[in-house]
């Protein structure tokens, strides 16, 4: 698809990449009850994946032309290092913020999500403008899932739940729930 | 020695007994046998991938021309349907239609791939049009991932797809049973924006398409 | 990587039950292969690789090709890994396991693609997201490059086996109400109406819900 706001729109809400293509569970799913640090997390997220797709563009293009079976090591490899180079950015220009965000980074090296966007990306030969809102949108979308599932558990947490259903698999029934909310956004960028 | 911060400046300590030398000649080490193993597999898996892709191509141009003999593919290049690719360009980029032969080199019609926005996420379609009588062949969906048992009818509700052998494009959509003339489709109950975008698809092709399969000598 | 805050320590293994197998403690082979089965399973358990674990898991088939691919990767892995453990130094071992898995990984995905194209095409980028699978970057680190290849194997024959079982349910529980077949077969006849959410992204997430509920009412301490 060429149209750059149905990709943005398509990956934020109408193909979440939580909710709908279960990228990026593991943070999501551990997401304290704490709004603040779930915008952190989503922040950091977006920041890695537009650096990545602007990569995976650059990788696919002009060099995993000749050799595709190298296709998934040079994303992990790309994705690790990026990750790393972030860290020590983030340490050097800012030591308040690292210390906020420093924990979650390499927790994002292993995330589905930035490895998911590389792979989707490439799959649907998505072009440098077009990688950028997909990857823009995607975080947004990581983020927007975080913020609510961060918000929720903030309110569940005051609530009466029985020891049974407490813990992970509390966290996916709201995880559904989100989930179907989420459904109703389809149909919401056809054009007819 | 330090500075003001209070962090020591001298390089980190050495890991006893690991040379730097080590670690290189340790990832190169396994960066090439991965290489090659991937090298290897590649080679080995490849023909059959290729063939694969090739025999589901054949499959879906088959259904919707309706058991041609042979086809051949063509190629879109500057504003018109070429029998074979620009020297230099790989041929997997260039868009294609493919061209299909009855008995006797009788030319049944074209079929065109397309692809747009449906429900869920993006439909994609191979369709015949046989240009001399201004008829769609046939339809058939290739990719969509439109919602189980309501937008996934335009793949697997035989009524709804067999109204495209003979219809006239452009297609306009009516409510089901409303169909009264042959550029008429049925939409699915409870499908409307799925069955939509298929007619949409369809129509947009052949604005873009219909002209140079016409003007195809 | 120059400073090895290890991805797995920090998280592939941070949330789950996988106790480290305590040094000295000549745990016999049976155990090495049941752990991962019941006790320490990799998804039921300790809560890892959720992500093909709900995504895949709408049909049998897909959920049998998925657990056949990473049961592949991890065994692969998990013997090289242990065969070259004194020869990989500290530093680069998270880099040479993600080398050896994303190989494996990729190997497995060209199979996949050239005997089973259309699974392939079902499970989609899934088969490529089992490198970043946490269960198989914990295990090497967490096991395999501590013992011998013979235990890794078993290591790992037990947690890719504890994760098909797992994907198993899965699919079997949401094919059978979400489309009223299994592997296919259909089960009710044509005048059953399907739970069509059951294969939709939201029942993924509740089916896990319900299994980890039933494990969890099935542990509970019981009352004196």
């Amino acid at each position: 698809m060429g149209d750059l706001v149905w990709i943005f729109f398509s990956a934020m809400v109408v193909n979440n990449f939580t909710l709908m293509l279960f990228l990026g569970l593991c943070p999501f799913l551990g997401v304290s009850g704490r709004v603040e640090t779930a915008l952190r997390m989503g922040a950091a997220n977006i920041f890695v994946l537009v650096l990545t797709a602007v990569w995976v563009w650059a990788l696919n293009t002009f060099i995993l032309v000749y050799a595709p079976y190298l296709r998934l090591i040079s994303f992990i490899i790309v994705i690790a290092s990026l990750v790393q180079i972030v860290e020590m950015v983030i340490k050097k220009v800012s030591p308040v913020l690292f210390r906020q965000l420093g924990i979650f980074l390499p927790l994002i090296t292993t995330n589905c999500a930035i490895l998911g966007l590389a792979i989707f990306q490439t799959i649907r030969g998505y072009g440098f403008l077009e990688g950028l809102a997909f990857a823009i949108g995607a975080g947004a979308g990581l983020t927007l899932a975080l913020v609510l599932m961060a918000s929720i558990r903030e309110s569940v947490e005051l609530a009466d739940v029985p020891a049974v259903a407490q813990g992970t698999a509390l966290v996916l029934i709201i995880a559904g729930s989100l989930s179907l909310a989420f459904m109703g956004f389809a149909g919401l960028l056809s054009s007819s | 020695m330090t500075d003001g911060d209070a962090h020591t400046v001298t390089a980190p300590p050495p890991e006893p007994n690991v040379a730097p030398a080590r670690l290189l000649v340790v990832l190169g080490a396994a960066g090439a046998l991965a290489g090659l193993l991937l090298v290897l597999a590649y080679g080995l898996t490849l023909p059959t991938i290729e063939a694969n892709k090739a025999r589901a191509l054949q499959e879906a141009v088959r259904e919707v021309l309706k058991a041609p003999e042979r086809y051949d593919t063509l190629y879109v290049v500057n504003g018109a349907l070429a029998a074979s690719p620009p020297a230099a360009a790989d041929p997997r980029r260039i868009e294609q239609v493919y061209l299909g032969y009855g008995p006797n080199d009788r030319r049944i019609g074209f079929a065109i791939v397309a692809e747009d926005a449906g429900f869920q996420d993006v439909v994609r379609l191979i369709f015949g049009y046989d240009p001399k009588t201004r008829q769609l062949l046939g339809i058939k969906v290739l990719e969509s991932k439109e919602t189980p048992g309501l937008g996934d009818k335009i793949e697997k509700d035989t009524t709804f797809v067999g109204q495209f052998d003979g219809a006239r494009p452009p297609l306009v959509g009516v409510k089901k049973g409303k169909r009264t003339n042959p550029s008429q489709v049925d939409m699915i109950t409870g499908a409307t924006i799925s069955s939509r975008a298929v007619i949409r698809i369809v129509n947009r092709a052949l604005e873009r398409l219909g002209p140079l399969v016409e003007a195809y000598p | 990587m120059r400073h090895e805050i290890s991805p797995a320590d920090l998280h592939c293994g941070a949330h789950g039950a996988a106790a480290p197998p305590r040094p000295g403690h000549a745990a016999p082979a049976r155990e090495d292969l049941l752990r991962g089965i019941w006790r320490e399973n990799p998804v039921l358990v300790q809560l890892l690789g959720l992500c093909p674990t709900l995504a895949v898991t709408n049909s049998v088939a897909n959920s049998l090709a998925m657990g056949l691919a990473t049961f592949f990767v991890l065994l692969g892995s998990s013997l090289l890994v242990s065969t070259f453990k004194r020869v990989i130094p500290g530093e680069v071992r998270i880099s040479s396991y993600i080398l050896i898995i994303a190989t494996f990984v990729t190997v497995a995905e060209m199979l996949l693609q050239a005997l089973a194209p259309d699974i392939h095409k079902a499970l989609g980028a899934f088969v490529a997201l089992i490198v970043v699978n946490c269960i198989i970057l914990g295990r090497q680190e967490a096991f395999a490059s501590r013992q011998p290849v013979g235990r890794a194997a078993l290591d790992a024959i037990g947690m890719g086996g504890g994760f098909m079982i797992a994907l198993l349910l899965m699919g079997g529980i949401r094919e059978v109400l979400g489309s009223g077949t299994f592997l296919g077969v259909s089960l009710f006849g044509p005048r059953w109406e399907p739970w069509v959410i059951m294969i939709l992204p939201p029942g993924g997430f509740f089916t896990l819900a319900f299994l980890l509920l039933a494990i969890g009412w099935w542990k509970r301490p019981r009352a004196a």
